[in-house]
């Protein structure tokens, strides 16, 4: 990020930056960065997409969770905590985050999943359980219920109680997979 | 003839209607806080205490204003200049914004920094030199008590020692009388250690104040904008008027997001001084250590039986540890809550309650965490007090319970702490319950599985609580009476926009709000939009706790859709050309009397009211409601949970948990069954893991998701919900109750009771929540009690 500080007899700040390249839903990106900044904030402040919420700092609420991959790994990578993650170590990456789950004119099955089974209520939590749920479901197409829990839970809702979230990744689940056999 | 509408297709009342506000949510495109950014906007980051109780010799800030991009920081001594260092709370006590002469808990702030970046702020509060003297600490009610007690609130005039109030409630000699008739008395003592609400989102606040125009704007965490209006009118000194609090999307409150913190004040300062937006963002730990905890009560009863089991009365004593400051956001008439609602649901002659309120070296609070004030205490002690009596006398829990409630035919019924019932099918619930989970069924299995070295336990827990303060005789906050207000206005083409004075925070007031305006007015939900949470347009309102808003708030939506509806009829009497006694309505629509295929539908008389109004009448289709409830709302809940305990290692596995809940008529059956589930899992939390406590020296165990534990989609159990049981509130407009926080508040016993039940024979009488598995393993081996909150480790 670019900071313009007040200009006190000539002192300036020592503190370095390092030039970064990466993708984020698809838009190539240019960015200076202080070494310490974490991808949740390059996510938010930077680049402007407020969907990575910051929960807990702690990489324990998931709420910040995107998906990253690296150049020629297979699909859209993994489920990072992209507060665990200095944005330097993004550097080539590519990163989908909530904003890039929907087309122009298509919601992503999960983002209907979760409207259809009311998976959310205050939706803090929500970008963060859907970009984990979508690192479950592109690895696993048909997860039983267990599957479902055990791979959300490095995500916390102080809301819902968790059973309407399962029950929305399941549907998203079914539909994604008759979407594929049709 | 045209047909009658579908309430149910257009969205009305009990329809299952997706939620509105879930199209931004699932998209990333919510509006919380952290999410606005203003031009020129600067960020503010604290510097809090890590000691419990020091005098502070002084502060060396130099440094930190050597740091380029700093802007300012603040200390105590800057506040005191300007008569802010120490702001009212909302239980007519006093708070430190930042302190002065002494740090009274770990995390309390000291000093902000206000940066380009908030890197550079949170490097600015490393570089400030704070150098403490510390002094002894006290973290419980024993030690604030004990003779030569160093004195907390020093800085207070006649505050001679640590103790805030006693209060007492309810019949001291009658009880007496009670107990001297009693063949069995009963007794249990039990801790309800602090917790922390803990949304997932952190507070925080965006102060700007426009001095060409000299008004305050503030976007802010909030859940009662309108008191945070006043309060800063009040304590600022600004007037009221250029004053605008906007409380967008909240990331969870759970009663969290109700008081008044010292980061917003200090963000409000901050943008006054340096004329530029000021962003404040707590962090997780900061959210923990130092915004408003809850419970944290010791409690010890006693019920005096008759022998075939009748309750003849009850006596319950309280502790109260409130932390350094006493600021519990609750109605002012109550010291302690509502904690005398304990036992509503039962039929008992006589009861007594002392409290006694103390200060120690914690973080203030005694928020109402998804409770109705202290109800949590209450219902919690009442149900492991059933238990135990129940134990006592030899009898069935089920049964137990059934012979004492409030009968149907007894409504209204006073209860001896004075509240007010005014309806209810307690049994039913009940019976609905036991069938669901096959409790006859369970005791065999039960009894079967004990020959095999087996444990389980079931537990129940039934209980009706106070929801939807006030009525404003007895219900004010600081002397603000606790109504609710609607604002409805319906624009020519029939669509519509309503606004409250609450402020929703995942409950849904979205789409529930437009569904009450369906079902008054007939317009289709889609065409209404709700707006909160802006003071500059809501009409004034208490905000969302204590599940307040469909109470409260929610009946004003009726009300103002029905002064829109009287008005409406006078504008198709003038469109039929018929007298108003001669219009009759239906859903949507009005129709003369005798010719019923002759009507006008509410979205004619709405452009009529722009475009056709009779002679003399005000032009226009809006109205304001305020709505002062005539008495709380009494829903009933019964839990019923099951366990398999491993006595090998003390964990405890939920088979079953059974939620049969009746809250009267439900707006919308999707969301309060979304309520209820979330519920059920902080009442999971609570027994099961999540808890607050600190060592001796008053270090803050849980000042991070690692330490204070929250269960996950993995842990969590199932639960089978239950709505046969509808019992509309009589004086509601459309017999609605409030739901929110009835499983947080009835379901831990439901849990700790199952817990119990499975070590029943073997001499264990009381477990202190969280039921940990070291605990419930200590208490198996060695046939003792538990009791208090978990010690820490130290290393001496």
């Amino acid at each position: 990020m670019t900071i313009v500080y007040d200009d006190r007899d000539g002192e300036t700040s020592d503190v370095p930056v390092r030039r970064i390249r990466f993708t984020i839903n698809g838009a190539k990106k240019v960015a200076e960065v202080e070494p310490r900044l974490l991808l949740s904030h390059l996510i938010r402040r930077g680049v402007g997409l407020t969907g990575t919420h910051m929960g807990c700092d702690t990489t324990n609420c998931g709420a910040c969770t995107v998906l990253v991959k690296r150049a020629g790994e297979a699909g859209e990578g993994q489920a990072v905590k992209s507060c665990t993650m200095l944005a330097v170590q993004a550097d080539g990456r590519e990163i989908t985050t909530v904003e890039g789950l929907a087309t122009a004119s298509e919601l992503h099955p999960l983002q209907e999943g979760f409207s259809d089974e009311h998976g959310l209520q205050c939706g803090f939590c929500t970008p963060g359980m859907m970009m984990a749920a979508k690192a479950l479901l592109d690895r696993n197409p048909d997860p039983t219920e267990e599957d479902v829990r055990w791979a959300l839970s490095g995500n916390l809702c102080r809301c819902t109680g968790y059973q309407n979230i399962v029950k929305s990744v399941l549907w998203a689940a079914d539909k994604l997979r008759s979407q594929s056999a049709g | 003839m045209t047909q009658a509408l579908d309430e149910i297709k257009i969205g009305g009342l009990g329809a299952r209607r997706k939620r509105v506000e879930d199209h931004r949510f699932i998209r990333g495109k919510g509006n919380y806080t952290d999410d606005i950014t203003l031009p020129g906007m600067l960020h503010m980051e604290i510097l809090r205490s890590p000691l419990a109780h020091a005098r502070i010799k002084s502060i060396d800030a130099s440094r930190a204003w050597q740091i380029p991009g700093v802007h300012l920081v603040l200390t105590g001594e800057m506040m005191a200049t300007r008569n802010l260092a120490w702001m009212p709370t909302l239980s007519y006590d006093t708070q430190a914004v930042l302190a002065t002469d002494k740090v009274r808990f770990q995390g309390q702030e000291v000093a902000c920094v206000i940066a380009d970046d908030p890197y550079i702020a949170k490097d600015a509060c490393e570089a400030i030199d704070v150098d403490y003297e510390p002094l002894p600490v006290i973290v419980n009610p024993t030690q604030a008590q004990a003779e030569g007690a160093p004195v907390i609130r020093d800085d207070k005039e006649n505050q001679a020692d640590n103790v805030i109030y006693d209060w007492e409630v309810g019949d001291a000699a009658g009880t007496d009388r009670a107990f001297g008739q009693a063949d069995v008395i009963s007794r249990l003592q039990l801790h309800y250690p602090r917790s922390h609400p803990s949304p997932i989102e952190c507070c925080g606040s965006i102060a700007d104040f426009n001095r060409a125009t000299e008004k305050l704007t503030v976007y802010m965490t909030t859940q009662a904008p309108h008191i945070i209006r006043a309060a800063v009118a009040l304590v600022a000194e600004l007037p009221e008027h250029m004053i605008r609090i906007i409380s967008p999307d909240i990331g969870g409150g759970f009663g969290n997001k109700v008081p008044v913190y010292p980061g917003y004040v200090c963000s409000i300062l901050a943008s006054i001084l340096l004329e530029r937006p000021v962003k404040w963002i707590e962090d997780k730990s900061g959210n923990l250590i130092s915004t408003h905890y809850a419970r944290d009560v010791y409690l010890d009863g006693e019920m005096a039986l008759r022998r075939d089991g009748k309750i003849l009365g009850v006596r319950m004593r309280c502790a109260a540890d409130h932390g350094a400051f006493f600021s519990d956001a609750q109605p002012s008439k109550f010291k302690i809550g509502l904690l005398h609602s304990a036992f509503a649901a039962y039929d008992i002659p006589v009861a007594h309650l002392t409290t006694r309120g103390t200060y120690s070296n914690k973080a203030p609070g005694g928020v109402a965490y998804r409770c109705s004030f202290r109800v949590t205490e209450a219902m919690f002690f009442q149900e492991r007090m059933m238990q135990a009596a129940a134990d006592d006398l030899g009898l069935d829990q089920a049964a137990f319970r059934r012979m004492n409630f409030v009968r149907d035919e007894d409504f209204p019924h006073r209860t001896p702490f004075g509240f007010l019932l005014d309806s209810g099918q307690y049994r039913k619930c009940l019976d609905v319950g036991l069938r669901a989970v096959g409790y006859d069924d369970f005791r065999q299995q039960q009894e079967e599985a004990r020959k095999r070295g087996r444990l389980l336990g079931i537990g129940i827990s039934t209980m009706t609580e106070p929801l939807g303060a006030g009525n404003s005789r007895e219900y004010d906050i600081l002397g603000i009476k606790m109504f609710d207000s609607a604002d409805l206005k319906v624009h020519m083409t029939g669509k519509a926009i309503v606004r409250t004075g609450a402020k929703t925070q995942g409950q849904g007031h979205e789409t529930t709000w437009a569904q009450i305006v369906s079902h008054e007015l007939g317009i289709p939900a889609e065409d209404i939009v709700v707006e909160e949470g802006d003071t500059d347009t809501a009409p004034f309102g208490m905000g969302t706790y204590a599940s307040r808003s469909t109470p409260v708030a929610g009946a004003a939506v009726a009300m103002v859709s029905r002064k829109i509806r009287a008005k409406a009829r006078r504008l198709a009497a003038h469109l039929l050309e018929v007298s108003e006694e001669d219009v009759e309505w239906e859903l949507g629509r009005f129709y003369v009397r005798s010719a019923p295929e002759r009507g006008v539908t509410i979205q004619e008389c709405a452009m009529a009211a722009y475009s056709n109004m009779p002679d003399g009448m005000e032009p226009g289709l809006e109205n304001t409601a305020y709505y002062d409830p005539p008495n709380l709302t009494w829903p009933f809940a019964c839990y019923i949970v099951t366990v398999e305990v491993d006595p090998a290692t003390g964990v405890w596995d939920v088979l079953n948990t059974v939620a049969v809940d009746d809250c009267g008529v439900r707006i919308n059956p999707m969301i309060v069954e979304g309520q209820i589930m979330g519920g059920l899992t902080e009442a999971y939390a609570m027994a099961n893991m999540q808890f607050i406590t600190f060592d001796a020296e008053g270090n803050c165990v849980g000042a991070n998701y690692m330490d204070y534990l929250l269960p996950t989609s993995w842990e969590t159990p199932g639960f089978e919900l239950h709505s046969e049981v509808v019992t509309p509130c009589p004086h509601h407009p459309i017999g609605a109750k409030g739901i929110g926080e009835c499983a947080a508040v009835g379901g831990p016993a439901a849990f700790v009771n199952a817990v119990m039940d499975a070590l029943s024979g073997s001499g264990v009488r009381n477990i202190d929540m969280p039921l940990l598995p070291d605990r419930v393993w200590e208490a198996i081996t060695y046939g003792r009690d538990i009791s208090g909150a978990p010690p820490v480790r130290s290393d001496d």
